[in-house]
């Protein structure tokens, strides 16, 4: 079957006086090259310019808080077993009287480490995820010097709650957990 | 005649040319491989990465020092030493310009102009060889031995036909060694490229050989030998083997645009000098050269981001059954048309 | 600077170094050693007006043969621990040769007077030209026939070569 009409058959055969000189092919290869001399260059420059990211791009997660700033957690757990790479750690921990500002529901997360260097960013903690707590966003997992630091905690995960991460692009359009139908 | 300090201020200066050269050499190798490549290659050590030469010598003279402990610890440190030295030996006799005059004494920008100066080059060259082959084997290492063994052989096999497309021009210049002659036959457009086509591609395919670039760099295939016969070295002293192959390169380029391009003349130079003080006309005449130059160095770059590396058996082929017996050809049939017209 | 100086110097760093090829231990030494020998003797040439000489002295001994001798000695890996074991035939072989080379060497400077170093004349005689002119004028005969040996001992090695293995 021939699925295009690129394809050659390979000819075993001695070259003749020419081509055991070796220049017409040489003299060819170089005008290729020369050609990419005036070609729009592929680079970008990373720290001034950043591409795009596809907005299934799964990167560095992010725990989220409400509307009025306390945190969605709940240390159900479900993210931590739906982890294929058992990265992620949870200490739960009873919510008391008078931080109710903090934490939204009764039972929170007080201790919630997720090891970047096991993550293998799949995304299923957020689709195991009933109250729209955990997201992987598209910023990118900064570099680190040792292993313990690749530890994220939460002084990291949560986000501040002046400087919201803007998730709505992956609720909307790309979760199954919100979209069941597709 | 002119004092022999100018000749001193004259070398010292073509030392640090030299050098300077080099230097750039190695980012515009790696400019023109990204652009080559659809990348824009380094930028972040200055404007458009103009400092990046100097960043590198700095990191390179940083960097630890390592004498294996088996290694003959003389010869390896003669090794790279022999073969800076043999690298910027040959520009002594390139003539770089037009003769200056400063109060009524001309001074010529060549140092020596010695009668027998293309053999000087294949001397100086054929002495290259021992830097290699000397670090390769006090390395006490199997893949630097392989790779200096690999260049000697493949030196003095490319230095025959070499010398055999060299011998097409002495006799297109009536016999005359000295490259100030070579280069005074030429005047205008009459640039030896013209007369020797094929002498020209023997000798720019034995340059390759001889400064070990792509396709003919097997003394220091990466991918097999893990840099050949500089595998052990480290430090400044695989600075000085690299710079002095950077130096090579430069000088074969400067030796190519003598031999077949006419050197220092360009078309009009002659009408320029008698209308310009001499000293302009001899700067001009530099900047010809120095063009040119350039232009094989840019081609040498643009040939080694093109082609792959040769086959051993390959490259031993190419060299003995095809350029040696077309140098020769390319002699005699030289001979012949001359002695045909001029008699 | 005085020609004789540097005549001695060179002298002084031929012989120096010719000395140290016999004695030296390492082969890797004598023919280094070796190839200061012949630059020291490439310097005589240019004191005496014959560059072409010189040059060509070095291309073909320093920059050729030498290159094929460090060459073997590196691919034959001629330590100084890896001294072969000489037979009594070889050991009064190299006696009797090495005892003729003496003789001739003696009859031969016994037959010169030796007189003290002159600086000599300055002559055109080592140019390429001059040396050309002699070699296809006077001596024309026998540099064909060197050139027939040459070819010979070329086809007789790549015969040597191509000879088929039983």
């Amino acid at each position: 079957m021939q699925l295009t009409n690129r394809s050659k058959v390979v000819v075993q055969r001695e070259m003749n006086w020419i081509e055991k000189l070796y220049l017409p092919a040489v003299f060819s290869g170089m005008a290729i090259t020369i050609k990419h001399l005036f070609r729009k260059k592929a680079t970008v420059k990373y720290p001034e310019v950043q591409r795009e990211f596809a907005p299934v791009y799964r990167g560095m997660h992010v725990l989220k808080r409400d509307e009025l700033g306390r945190e969605n957690c709940t240390a159900c757990g479900l993210c931590a077993v739906a982890c294929p790479a058992e990265a992620i750690t949870i200490d739960a921990a009873e919510r008391k009287k008078g931080e109710e500002n903090l934490y939204r529901e009764e039972k929170y997360a007080a201790k919630y480490e997720i090891n970047m260097l096991r993550c293998i960013y799949c995304g299923l903690c957020e689709e195991a995820c009933p109250k729209d707590a955990i997201y992987l966003t598209d910023r990118i997992v900064p570099s680190e010097y040792t292993r313990g630091s690749f530890v994220f905690g939460k002084d990291v995960l949560v986000e501040k709650v002046d400087e919201r991460i803007d998730v709505s692009k992956r609720k909307k359009e790309y979760s199954i957990v919100n979209n069941p139908g597709k | 005649m002119e004092p022999i300090i100018f000749k001193i201020i004259l070398v010292a200066i073509m030392f640090l040319i030299s050098l300077g050269i080099a230097a750039y050499s190695t980012y515009a190798e790696r400019k023109v491989a990204a652009f080559l490549q659809d990348r824009i290659g380094p930028d972040r050590a200055g404007p458009y990465g103009l400092l990046q030469p100097i960043a590198d010598g700095v990191k390179m003279f940083l960097k630890e020092e390592i004498i294996p402990n088996v290694s003959d610890k003389w010869l390896f440190i003669l090794g790279p030493s022999m073969f800076m030295v043999t690298a910027l030996m040959t520009s002594a006799i390139i003539p770089w310009g037009r003769p200056m005059e400063f109060g009524g004494v001309t001074y010529n920008l060549q140092v020596a102009d010695i009668n027998i100066g293309i053999l000087y080059i294949m001397g100086v060259l054929s002495l290259g060889v021992y830097g290699i082959m000397i670090g390769g084997w006090a390395s006490n290492n199997k893949y630097a031995l392989l790779g200096a063994i690999r260049a000697s052989s493949q030196m003095i096999s490319y230095e025959l036909a070499m010398g055999m497309s060299i011998i097409s021009i002495l006799l297109l210049t009536d016999g005359s060694l000295s490259l100030n002659a070579i280069v005074e036959g030429q005047k205008g457009w009459n640039w030896n490229i013209l007369y020797q086509p094929v002498g020209f591609i023997i000798f720019l395919v034995c340059a390759f050989a001889e400064a070990n670039r792509t396709p003919f760099d097997l003394p220091e295939s990466e991918s097999e030998l893990i840099g050949g016969y500089h595998t052990e070295y480290s430090s400044m002293k695989l600075g000085l083997f690299l710079f002095a192959e950077y130096i090579n390169m430069f000088i074969s380029s400067a030796i190519i645009s003598t031999l077949y391009f006419g050197g220092y003349n360009f078309p009009g130079l002659d009408y320029l000098a008698t209308v310009l003080p001499t000293n302009v006309v001899s700067l001009i005449s530099v900047g010809a050269l120095f063009t040119k130059i350039f232009f094989f160095i840019f081609v040498f770059m643009w040939v080694r981001w093109t082609i792959p590396r040769f086959r051993y058996d390959q490259l031993m082929r190419l060299g003995w059954q095809v350029l040696l017996p077309l140098a020769i050809l390319n002699m005699l049939v030289t001979g012949g048309i001359l002695t045909f017209f001029n008699s | 600077m005085d020609s004789s100086l540097i005549f001695y110097l060179l002298s002084a760093l031929s012989v120096v170094s010719a000395l140290f090829v016999v004695f030296s231990r390492s082969p890797i030494y004598s023919v280094l050693s070796l190839i200061v020998c012949f630059f020291s003797i490439a310097g005589h040439y240019v004191m005496l007006n014959a560059q072409f000489l010189a040059i060509i002295h070095i291309i073909v001994y320093a920059g050729a043969i030498m290159v094929l001798m460090l060459f073997t000695v590196m691919l034959l890996n001629l330590n100084k621990t890896t001294e072969p074991h000489k037979t009594n035939m070889t050991k009064i072989a190299a006696v009797i040769s090495g005892g003729l080379l003496m003789l001739t060497l003696l009859a031969s400077i016994r037959a010169e007077k030796l007189a003290a170093y002159q600086s000599p004349a300055p002559s055109e005689l080592g140019y390429v030209q001059h040396v050309g002119l002699k070699l296809f004028q006077d001596f024309l005969l026998p540099f064909e026939i060197s050139s027939i040996l040459f070819v010979s001992a070329m086809i007789a090695a790549v015969v040597l070569a191509k000879k088929e293995k039983h």
